[in-house]
């Protein structure tokens, strides 16, 4: 059994900032164990610009802004392992993993960073009927080919869901020679940035249907063609509406799930909105010790956001060795309202907060010029005025201590408010 | 000069190589051809992978009599070839006195067919070995022998076997016409012909295409297509059992099976299709599966779907089997009309198929060498810590995880490249090991596969393909510098 005091699993951004501010807090004996052939995780892979805007106040592209963080772990000295899988974990923060360079491993640590990330849905999961013809492929799968392999995917390219991925995707496949016939969004706004839609799509005259959805692939061997209909409210596809298009190839960017086997495994428990371990202000997860960051906690919109998250996860991490973390003192929960579909953290405890409170979450439609309404059980105690809410958008609020440290209640709730 | 041979069996589903490997133990020269690129791509990899008990067949038809022995011949075949199977039993539940009476002549039925141990269970006894099963079941037929098992993994490792045993496999050959000269027939394909003593037709869908070329036509083959729901193995206890509906004027009602590798299955619809093609899965059809599913157990979690597909039933217009030499055509033998429960009764029919052949042919001399087994296959994930670490001692592919939903190694993979009837496409891959049919579907470990495969097989990663050799994956290299200052 090899001993460690912090093993952060996964070496993508989330698990680097972890490391990293574990590091920074004080403890030596950091080991990260990552799958793949490099650090960097998803973002590799991103070679399009648009990273570090918060956190760095400048664009970098993916590799840019993962290699400062891989830079600065390997010259703080931090631990890493490459091409190793982690088999299994539990209560006791025992770890199984195996590599070829070290064979079968038993790791004991006193506290453990879950930083696995996401993985997209897949066509098989939102169903789409027809033929199962090779042409399909998820967004993130596509851009590996394209970005790491070097390989092109399709000539003609119908995508389904506008999601970032999706979105960049249009742009990337349209420079490499391929020709992006539509963007089919079955909701009535994208699932993606802003910037991404007007940058990737218009600037390509790349038309983006919205409430639209692909009804039908065709095509027995290769795609040959979709089927694209219009959707009503309720998003089932109105007959009369069908349109075909001639491709060879679709790409699905239809959403991302917080990759949580091996936290479910583990034991951890798991909050059915956001697919991520509940967690505390402290990035703490239902396992004592057992901490998480980044996608693998809730989806996020930019990773700059992941970074920060990641870092409160590993500096509580440190906190955490050094038995510096309570569970004593005032405790209350989140929960999300009318209108907000997920909040982070789903737990608090007061003590553990320092000056600030950072609260992530996601509303379920579009709103504008609209209020955030945050209630300490039926007391309103804060109201953020907002222009535009999306649920592409992840809102980040910055709570105040002095806010909520002098009351006593059990349950902050936040909803929306329309404007009248 | 054409080739010579004893056997030329049409067909590399689970007839074709199950009685290709029967074959196998006999002194015999034996061609097993199929039109696709790969071994069990057709019916066989697309059903519901159960291993019927055989109380459902009508006494009297070839089904009930090949059925209920078939059945019982899993365990030695699947322990000799290393393939899982699982006698997981089944239940055909009911919810109303017209169920009950059903329930009750099948009952009679699997006693007249030599089903064993069935019994009638009352609600308490469903829910109590079924808890997540419809309150409102009112009656269960119990059946201990029913089984699951992987119908492709069973093809795949009898053509491995038959081929270790020295029968030959001719893979995208398709055979466009047969012609009877003296006592032999000349089997023409688009690769090349073969002279044969005797043929037997496995054709699936298409035995009525490949009976009709040498014989008077006598049935037609009019496929049934039926969809299904897989579930992802994070779902875990939802039945133990192989759950049926009782069968109303409705319709038959889905089934819901665990399947050996820990998923469920949910389906099948049944629609009579024209096209023998067409395995396209259609809304309505899914929409149909979803509901009649949910009947038998509410629980279902339809979220955690991760494919849907469509499989063909070779349904003849004799709604039975039709095994045995063709009358006018002496020397060809057939297995038509092959649907369910033709997976479960293919042991006995291999053996009745093998006993006319080694009749007409007046007896087959038996070989001395036979192996019946075939070397095991290493399912890395499910060994115990200790041996997973000495195979990483011994080879450091077992370290490389390629797909992480099953936890598929690199060495499992390099093995069902380079076994006898090895794979050669991304699906291949899939069918022998899985990586690709996990939660991810391959968005992970695709292009790891594919890149494996071009190394093994020494070929262009462009040149690997998802399934038929027209089923291309990557159209070519990218640029060599990309333009533009937004990638």
């Amino acid at each position: 059994m090899i001993n460690y005091e912090v093993v952060v699993i996964g070496g993508g951004p989330a698990g680097l900032a972890a490391a990293i501010e574990a590091k920074r807090n004080g403890v030596n004996n950091i080991l990260v164990i990552e799958r793949d052939r490099e650090l960097g995780g998803i973002l590799q892979q991103c070679i399009h610009n648009g990273f570090g805007l918060h956190v760095f106040k400048e664009e970098l592209t993916g590799p840019e802004y993962a290699h400062r963080f891989i830079k600065e772990l390997k010259d703080m000295g931090i631990e890493y392992k490459l091409d190793t899988m982690v088999l299994s974990l539990n209560k006791e923060k025992v770890i199984h993993a195996i590599s070829r360079e070290d064979g079968y491993m038993i790791i004991k640590a006193k506290a453990v960073v879950l930083a696995m990330g996401c993985r997209e849905r897949t066509a098989g999961a939102i169903n789409i009927p027809g033929t199962r013809p090779s042409g399909v492929f998820s967004a993130g799968t596509a851009q590996r080919y394209i970005n790491i392999d070097g390989y092109l995917v399709g000539k003609k390219v119908v995508i389904l869901g506008s999601g970032d991925i999706g979105l960049i995707m249009a742009r990337r496949m349209t420079l490499e020679g391929a020709k992006v016939l539509a963007v089919a969004e079955i909701m009535p706004y994208s699932g993606g940035l802003n910037r991404n839609i007007v940058q990737c799509l218009n600037d390509y005259n790349i038309p983006l249907y919205l409430s639209h959805t692909i009804t039908e692939i065709k095509g027995r061997d290769r795609v040959t063609s979709v089927v694209i209909s219009q959707v009503d409210e309720s998003m089932k596809p109105i007959p009369g509406t069908e349109f075909e298009l001639e491709c060879d190839t679709v790409l699905l960017s239809v959403g991302l799930i917080p990759e949580n086997e091996l936290s479910e495994q583990a034991g951890i428990e798991i909050d059915p909105r956001t697919k991520g371990p509940y967690v505390t202000e402290t990035m703490e997860t239902s396992i004592d010790g057992v901490f998480a960051c980044g996608n693998v906690v809730h989806v996020h919109d930019l990773v700059d956001f992941v970074t920060e998250e990641s870092r409160r996860a590993g500096k509580n991490a440190a906190k955490y060795v050094k038995d510096l973390i309570t569970n004593q003192g005032k405790s209350f929960n989140t929960k999300p309202s009318n209108g907000v579909s997920y909040i982070v953290p789903q737990k608090v405890r007061v003590d553990n907060i320092d000056n600030t409170l950072d609260i992530f979450l996601r509303v379920r439609a579009i709103y504008n010029n609209a209020k955030l309404v945050l209630k300490a059980d039926d007391e309103v105690i804060k109201e953020y005025n907002k222009k535009h809410l999306a649920p592409g958008e992840m809102e980040h609020l910055v709570l105040p201590k002095k806010l909520f440290a002098d009351k006593d209640f059990d349950t902050l709730t936040i909803e929306v408010k329309e404007a009248n | 000069m054409n080739d010579l041979y004893d056997i030329v069996i049409i067909g590399a589903g689970v007839s074709g190589t199950y009685i290709a490997r029967e074959l196998s133990r006999y002194d015999l020269k034996i061609l097993i051809l199929d039109k696709d690129n790969d071994v069990a791509n057709e019916t066989t990899s697309a059903n519901s992978a159960i291993i019927h008990a055989g109380y459902d067949p009508k006494p009297g038809t070839a089904m009930a009599k090949f059925n209920a022995p078939g059945n019982l011949m899993f365990d030695k075949v699947c322990k000799e070839l290393d393939v899982p199977f699982k006698r997981c039993g089944s239940l055909v539940i009911g919810f109303d006195d017209h169920d009950k009476e059903t329930i009750e002549t099948i009952y009679q039925r699997g006693l007249t067919n030599g089903v064993p141990d069935i019994r009638i269970l009352n609600h308490d006894e469903v829910l109590e070995i079924e808890p997540n099963l419809n309150p409102d079941v009112k009656l269960a037929l119990y059946a201990p022998t029913a089984g699951i098992i992987n119908p492709w993994e069973l093809a795949i490792a009898l053509a491995e076997n038959a081929i270790d045993n020295g029968a030959e496999l001719k893979l995208e050959t398709r055979v466009t016409d047969i012609k009877k000269e003296d006592d032999s027939y000349l089997i023409i394909t688009d690769k090349g012909n073969y002279l044969t003593k005797y043929v037997v037709n496995c054709a699936g869908v298409y035995a009525d295409d490949i009976h009709n070329m040498v014989a008077k036509p006598s049935y037609s083959i009019r496929p049934r297509k039926g969809n299904y729901y897989v579930l992802d193995n994070s779902v875990k206890n939802l039945v133990d059992h192989v759950i049926f509906q009782a069968p109303t004027k409705k319709g038959k009602g889905v089934l819901i099976a665990p399947t050996v590798d820990g998923n469920f299955l949910i389906g099948p619809d049944s629609d009579f299709i024209d096209d023998k093609n067409d395995n396209s899965t259609g809304m309505d059809n899914l929409n149909y599966i979803k509901n009649s599913g949910l009947k038998s157990c509410p629980s279902i979690p339809f979220d955690k779907v991760i494919r849907s597909f469509a499989g063909l039933r070779a349904t003849s217009d004799h709604e039975d089997f039709i095994i045995g030499e063709v009358e006018d055509s002496k020397g060809f033998f057939e297995v038509g009309g092959f649907e369910s429960p033709g997976l479960s009764s293919i042991p006995a029919v291999a053996e009745y198929v093998v006993d006319l052949i080694n009749q007409r042919h007046g007896g087959l001399r038996k070989k001395d060498d036979f192996n019946p087994t075939r070397r095991p296959v290493i399912r890395f994930n499910h060994l115990p810590q200790e041996v997973k670490a000495k195979l990483i001692q011994k080879d450091p592919a077992y370290a490389n995880v390629i797909c992480r939903c099953e936890t598929i190694t690199e060495a499992e993979i390099v093995d069902c490249i380079h076994r006898k009837a090895g794979a050669r496409s991304l699906k291949a891959v899939k069918k022998r090991v899985r990586p690709g049919a996990g939660r991810c579907q391959g968005g992970f470990c695709g292009p790891k596969v594919v890149e494996i495969l071009a190394r093994e097989l020494g070929k262009d990663w462009s040149d690997i393909p998802y399934d038929s050799s027209k089923a291309y994956i990557l159209t070519g290299e990218t640029k060599e510098e990309s333009g533009g200052e937004n990638l």
